[in-house]
């Protein structure tokens, strides 16, 4: 490396280093407390150069990287180990965290606090499986998939506290009404694509919303839906002390009593429902309709002059992963027990988009990597609070940098021919 | 078996196709030639039933088919190779394949059917395996056809085989057009931009200038019009 290049990458440095001056300096900066009467800054410089030199550091960093390509430095490393992971393995991977997943609640460390975590990492990676279906199988940018969430978790709500049916018939209820929302909104997009797509479902998605906020009579409005029923064990609820002439869970299986039991069940349960949705997509992609839905990505003049329904395409592309949302929204209310629409917010959606977007749009896998990354890391620095959001866009800009198709971006063919069977 | 009468089809208020009266018989090749603008893919998209006619009727084998859906229209046997081949490029070669069976894709005849692209395109079965999007222009165009090939059309429209493909590879092209129309019975309906070989491959041939049939004949015929000579075959000729 030339001296010249030094200099170069160490101005370059100094540069960044000044916009990252400019933008923390009065965000960070910055700080209003209110004591007495009225709003006083107090300024926090000692984080600010922090940032800015960690800023500087790191663009160093980058530019010696770039300059050496041939050489393996610290980042080459990382980012090779990280394309090591491809398809191919990832059927070993697959099968690894699907063991590691089933026996994760009876590890030594794993206590209430990781389980929580990880039911919600399984949660939207079920939720990201959904969204391929639409995004990454059919091409469809959908930008309000959480309205699907939330018919699902409302569905789900009204159904059980007013007819007190259980969550095994709840379940496929909410997920085909879910369905049902899917078609609708499919019917006047079906001209739309790209940009014009995406907005229209966002509308949706604010305005299903807006609905539940507004249609008190039903959804009791901002206050939402309390007492909606736990999931029990096939029948046999997860209670201390289990009414007369019923037994509980703990007494069922002559355990002592545990609030882990039903924390275990839920874990269990979102993680079969999430591989349902894997092995559905899985199967679905190798039989006509998944195959024109990846056809309807690339070309839709050259799926018409084929004898491709594009109609029909659509619909069902559109109802199957409102269905699979739908499903997870079930599951959401039933953990919850309390919904409202607070939690049906356009960043959910985003979230979602984001998982599917970086794991990269159409691999399975990527969404499992994608959801671990970007929830487990927002968990993570929960410490930080307010400044938690900041690691959740760190963490997207660098797969960004480092894997810009998304983590996993090689498609798997769907036909492996005779003889080509690995 | 193909019969167009006094077509009309607009983009908006502008009229690409004014008046176009045009047959294909059973078995033959018929050509359709014309400039750029001329309106002969619109022609092609507008069988297809991809854009709509405003006026005119598009009848095959005794049925009206002006006002259905283009997916309804490949059922009943018109499978268009559209213009620049559209291969879905992420796809496989023999994924792509399957989905020209789409129409009748219960697929209990895939098996031989897909043999039988092969069969005519022996590089393709060397690339089953490999993406659309990394094949040759050429190797694309052979795809597209045998995708189209795989919905058993009887009549086969070819939007511009020839375009951006290299000479060698055009004359095999139109090699195997002319015999999936002698062995495999399809009627073939051609939109050519390279004059002299569609007019060479045709039975029969028609000009298109500005949205009308302006000249039509066999094939020889035209090829030897002075007019037509002067217009596509001398100046503007790619050989």
């Amino acid at each position: 490396m030339e001296k010249r290049d030094i200099i170069q990458s160490f101005k370059d440095s100094l540069f960044t280093g000044l916009i990252a001056l400019a933008l923390f300096g009065p965000i960070v900066g910055l700080r209003t407390a209110s004591k007495g009467e009225g709003l006083f800054i107090t300024p926090q410089w000692g984080i600010v150069f922090l940032l800015v030199g960690l800023c500087i550091f790191g663009r160093f960093l980058i530019n010696l990287n770039s300059a050496r390509k041939t050489e393996l430095t610290f980042f080459s490393k990382f980012t090779s180990k990280f394309s090591a992971i491809t398809e191919d393995k990832a059927k070993h991977f697959a099968i690894t965290a699907i063991l590691f997943a089933v026996v994760f609640p009876f590890l030594p460390f794993t206590d209430r606090y990781f389980m929580d975590v990880a039911i919600m990492i399984l949660t939207y990676i079920m939720l990201g499986w959904g969204l391929n279906i639409v995004v990454g199988l059919a091409g469809l940018l959908d930008l309000g998939y959480v309205a699907f969430y939330a018919v699902g978790a409302y569905s789900y709500a009204l159904i059980a506290t007013t007819f007190g049916w259980s969550f095994w018939i709840c379940l496929p209820l909410a997920g085909v009404f879910a369905a049902f929302f899917g078609i609708l909104l499919g019917f006047p997009v079906l001209r739309l694509r790209g940009d014009y797509l995406a907005i229209v479902t966002l509308g949706f998605g604010e305005i299903i919303r807006i609905i539940l906020i507004n249609w008190y009579e039903v959804t009791n409005g901002p206050d939402g839906i309390t007492g909606i029923p736990r999931p029990s064990f096939f029948g046999i609820p997860f209670k201390r002390s289990p009414d007369e002439g019923e037994t509980s869970f703990h007494i069922f299986f002559g355990l002592e009593y545990s609030t882990m039991h039903r924390i275990i069940f839920l874990y269990y349960l979102i993680l079969v429902l999430a591989l349902i949705t894997n092995y559905f997509t899985l199967k679905i992609r190798k039989l006509p309709v998944g195959r024109a839905w990846e056809a309807l990505r690339e070309d839709e003049i050259a799926c018409k002059s084929l004898g491709v329904n594009p109609t029909n395409t659509k619909l069902t592309a559109f109802a199957i992963g409102a269905m699979f949302g739908g499903f997870a929204g079930s599951f959401f209310a039933t953990r919850q027990a309390f919904i409202s629409p607070e939690s049906f917010t356009f960043i959910e959606s985003a979230i979602i988009v984001a998982i599917v977007v970086l794991g990269g749009m159409g691999s399975q896998t990527g969404v499992v990597l994608a959801s671990i990354f970007l929830i487990g890391i927002t968990e993570m620095f929960r410490d930080l609070e307010q400044y938690r959001m900041i690691a959740f866009g760190g963490a997207m800009v660098l797969i960004m940098v480092f894997k810009p198709k998304g983590i996993l971006a090689n498609r798997k063919p769907t036909i492996l021919m005779h003889g080509d069977k690995k | 078996m193909l019969k167009i009468s006094n077509v009309e089809t607009f983009y908006g208020k502008i009229q690409a196709l004014k008046g176009v009266d045009l047959d294909v018989n059973d078995g033959e090749i018929v050509s359709l030639i014309g400039s750029n603008g001329a309106g002969k893919s619109t022609l092609l998209m507008t069988i297809s039933g991809v854009n709509k006619a405003k006026r005119g009727n598009i009848v095959f084998n005794g049925e009206n088919i002006e006002n259905k859906q283009p997916h309804k229209i490949v059922d009943m046997g018109i499978c268009q190779v559209p213009e620049g081949r559209r291969i879905f490029s992420r796809l496989t070669v023999e994924e792509n394949l399957r989905l020209g069976a789409h129409a009748n894709e219960k697929g209990k005849y895939f098996e031989n059917d897909i043999k039988e692209v092969y069969d005519l395109f022996p590089v393709l079965s060397n690339r089953k395996t490999q993406r659309g999007g990394t094949l040759s222009g050429g190797e694309q165009q052979m795809l597209a056809i045998g995708r189209a090939l795989m919905s058993k059309p009887k009549v086969l429209l070819l939007d511009e085989p020839s375009l951006g493909i290299a000479p060698k590879l055009v004359n095999q092209i139109f090699l195997s057009i002319k015999n999936i129309n002698k062995e495999k019975n399809v009627t073939i309906f051609l939109v050519e931009q390279n004059a002299k070989k569609a007019l060479e491959l045709a039975d029969r041939a028609y000009v298109l200038v500005n949205g009308k049939v302006t000249i039509k004949g066999s094939g020889q015929e035209l090829l030897k019009n002075k007019d037509i000579q002067a217009a596509y075959l001398e100046g503007g000729a790619k050989n």
